[in-house]
């Protein structure tokens, strides 16, 4: 009997731990958090861009020109070079994730990214768009078709483009760009060293196309295309366009920031101001606060005693929850915050099949005692039957969902599992803690539900 | 028993429902969002005074965006719907609308979908919708897989999907009404909401057929049961449970209805719906659809 009560303390003394980090770990309730210690610090919740007001960008990679077996290698490059320039912007805690092509998500791989707190998303999108896409191309076989146009002025004009064919080599290989001049004609020009792949990659190309011209594309044009005179063992090329001692540095700096390896286009942008964000957090807590009471409300109402239990182990419920949020991190969004709402009413759902269980039990003439441990063990099947059809919806919904969405298929789907725990474990070590009544008049009361006396 | 003895009446009123959601989803066809259909949207707060929508209109023909249809929120702003915007364009936007700067505004927000990603939403939702349901009757057959008799399990997930769909079918109707006349959008919020209720709802039925599981399990010893009678006897033992458990979810959503974020106004209010009708279809419409193709089964073998 005493063992059960110090295991109820327990639970209550380990729940009232985690309320405590809850609070002390965040900003807005803890009074002297600079004060506090820095593992609290760290923790305050993670709040999506509708909550936090900045910018959602999505852009589609093309990688038509990338061998299948190595998409995802390159776009993992792809999000590292995005990475760095955003870094470079100053962005706090940026977001740039590959959202890969297949089944799920149509063809296309995308990458999409999160930028916190910039609403000017012209600066934004100009800055990841200066990266610069370089890429090095070889003449076609010959008989390959080439595009010929016939301009206004009756002149046949052969399309550049199709007298190349992309090669494996792009700027994801280069290692170093410097600027350099001419000895003899001061002319600025760009030298380029690659990585070791890239090294050999080149090696490979010169030594193929001896007499036959490599050309150099940025940003998919062609800006130099020199005759190969040997193979290049050494990893070094030289760009050597028309370019004004200017154009030549920025160049460098581009290229140094990071050279994207496949190209990109801009899908769709989204920017929230900070004050829409804030809005939807008070009404979010509004909401959770005036759900939790009503819940609270109607259980202790309607289920008496176990009803008050059902409202500690909610509580315990709430603080496990969020401080998952806080220690995963989930990040919250709008949908999020309404997903965790919702699952607020479906945890306290197992309590209640439990409840109705142990009432049918004592009506059939059984102790108490009796009527809770077997409410209990019965209404297990049916909890955990119910609870199953909505994981598989919100695994369905984590599927389906951009990002904004899979924040409610989260919170959704982490608040079925953890308060299956809640409702069946807790209540049922509390229950068992405070069994210390008898089988009076009273107790058959408290333990009833509903309008029956 | 009241239920089942009278449960060609319910049938039909689900069926009546059905249709008459069905029917205002055709009389209103619901407005899609821009999530679907690709787009912009710009909501703009001015500092000082709002400019007359006339005015804006007019100076707003001017420029290259195509048709733009201006919706005046809260007592400074604007809501601007266009077709979807480059960054110049979007720009140029914005000076028409701060009639070059003088007018000073704030731009709350912006958001410009490509119409590629609308295509690749609808198709993604009609997957999820198709695989949310199959994994369901799926779950549904393995978890009744012990009580095939005298109905088979395939047909308890079958009649859970059945009233699945007059759960969807009623908000989605509610929801057409809703977009007709307060300007709902069919975005991806209203995806999820359909497949929320879907998982949501099925909650309750399984609670009820767990039930009649359970009855059948303990009473297969008995020679003769009748189907009927444990179907009704469940029913009576399980529907307050059934209501309890939902009422919970409803009420939070309440609370998420009125107080909760705007942009979860819609869909908070699509589950409201979805659960209550969800609870009512696990009562009124899935057990006496098991009980009436049962006997539509004894009739055949006769």
């Amino acid at each position: 009997m005493w063992k059960k009560r110090i295991l109820a303390l327990i639970i209550l003394l380990l729940g009232t731990g985690i309320v405590f980090f809850v609070f002390k770990s965040e900003p807005r309730l803890n009074k002297n958090f600079e004060k506090t210690n820095s593992f609290f610090k760290h923790s305050p919740f993670r709040l999506g861009l509708d909550l936090s007001g900045g910018s959602h960008l999505v852009y589609k990679a093309d990688v038509s020109g990338v061998p299948s077996g190595q998409v995802s290698e390159s776009m993992s490059a792809l999000r590292d070079v995005i990475e760095r320039r955003v870094n470079l912007f100053g962005v706090s805690e940026p977001v740039v994730q590959v959202q890969e092509g297949g089944f799920a998500s149509g063809n296309d791989e995308k990458l999409i990214v999160d930028l916190p707190g910039i609403t000017d998303v012209e600066k934004a999108t100009a800055m990841i768009g200066q990266t610069p896409l370089l890429e090095f191309k070889t003449e076609a076989p010959k008989g390959t078709p080439q595009n010929v146009k016939v301009g206004p002025d009756g002149k046949v004009n052969l399309d550049i483009n199709s007298q190349f064919v992309s090669s494996e080599l792009t700027g994801r290989y280069l290692k170093k760009a410097t600027l350099e001049f001419d000895q003899n004609t001061r002319e600025p020009k760009v030298s380029l060293q690659f990585d070791d792949t890239g090294t050999k990659l080149f090696a490979e190309i010169t030594k193929n196309n001896v007499g036959k011209m490599v050309a150099i594309y940025l940003d998919g044009a062609p800006i130099s295309s020199p005759v190969v005179r040997e193979e290049i063992p050494n990893g070094q090329a030289v760009i050597s366009g028309s370019f004004t001692p200017v154009e030549a540095k920025q160049l460098v700096g581009r290229l140094n920031s990071g050279a994207l390896p496949v190209p990109i286009t801009l899908l769709s942008r989204q920017t929230i101001g900070a004050s829409l964000g804030d809005n939807a957090i008070n009404a979010g807590v509004k909401a959770a606060i005036a759900g939790f009471l009503l819940i609270a409300l109607f259980l202790v109402l309607w289920y008496r005693l176990p009803g008050f239990v059902a409202v500690i182990s909610l509580c315990i419920y709430i603080a496990i929850i969020l401080s998952l949020f806080k220690l995963l991190p989930v990040t919250l969004t709008a949908a999020g915050i309404a997903g965790f709402i919702i699952s607020l009413g479906i945890a306290v759902d197992a309590n209640i099949l439990i409840f109705e269980r142990v009432k049918e039990e004592l009506r059939s003439g059984r102790t108490v005692a009796d009527s809770v441990s077997s409410g209990f063990s019965r209404a297990w099947f049916s909890i955990r039957d119910s609870n199953i059809s909505s994981i598989i919806t919100a695994i369905i919904l984590f599927w389906f969902g951009t990002s904004l969405i899979k924040g409610f298929a989260l919170t959704l789907g982490m608040g079925v599992l953890v308060s299956m725990f809640s409702a069946i474990i807790i209540s049922k070590i509390f229950l068992a803690g405070i069994s210390f009544f008898g089988e009076g008049k009273v107790t058959r009361f408290l333990f009833s539900s509903g309008l029956s006396k | 028993m009241f239920i089942i003895n009278n449960k060609k009446i319910f049938i039909y009123i689900s069926l009546v429902l059905v249709v008459f959601s069905l029917a205002t989803l055709f009389i209103f066809p619901p407005k899609i969002g821009i999530d679907f259909k690709g787009g912009a949207l710009t909501e703009v707060l001015y500092k000082n005074v709002r400019p007359s929508q006339i005015d804006l209109e007019t100076s707003l023909k001017t420029t290259e965006l195509g048709s733009v249809l201006l919706q005046p929120t809260g007592e400074l702003g604007y809501i601007v719907k266009t077709r979807d915007l480059t960054e110049i364009e979007h720009n140029s936007l914005l000076k028409t609308l701060s009639l070059d700067g003088k007018n000073p505004l704030e731009e709350k927000s912006f958001n410009s979908i490509g119409p590629s990603v609308g295509r690749e939403l609808t198709r993604k939702a009609i997957m999820a919708i198709i695989l949310v349901s199959l994994g369901i009757i799926c779950f549904i057959a393995f978890a009744f897989r012990k009580v095939s008799k005298p109905v088979s399990s395939w047909k308890y997930g079958f009649m859970a999907v059945v009233s699945l769909l007059h759960d969807v079918t009623i908000p989605i109707g509610i929801f057409a009404i809703l977009s007709h006349y307060y300007g709902a959008e069919v975005d991806t919020l209203f995806v999820v909401a359909i497949l929320t209720i879907l998982g949501l709802s099925v909650s309750d039925t399984i609670v009820i057929f767990d039930r009649i599981r359970e009855n059948l399990r303990n009473q297969a010893a008995i020679a003769k049961v009748n189907f009927n009678e444990i179907v009704g006897k469940s029913l009576e033992q399980s529907y307050v449970r059934s209501i309890c458990t939902s009422l919970t979810v409803i009420l939070v959503l309440l609370s998420l209805v009125f107080f909760g974020p705007v942009s979860t106004k819609y869909f908070a209010l699509m589950l409201t719906v979805g659960m209550f009708f969800g609870t009512y279809s696990s009562i009124f419409l899935a057990s006496p659809l098991l009980v009436w193709i049962n006997e539509l089964q004894q009739k055949n073998k006769k």
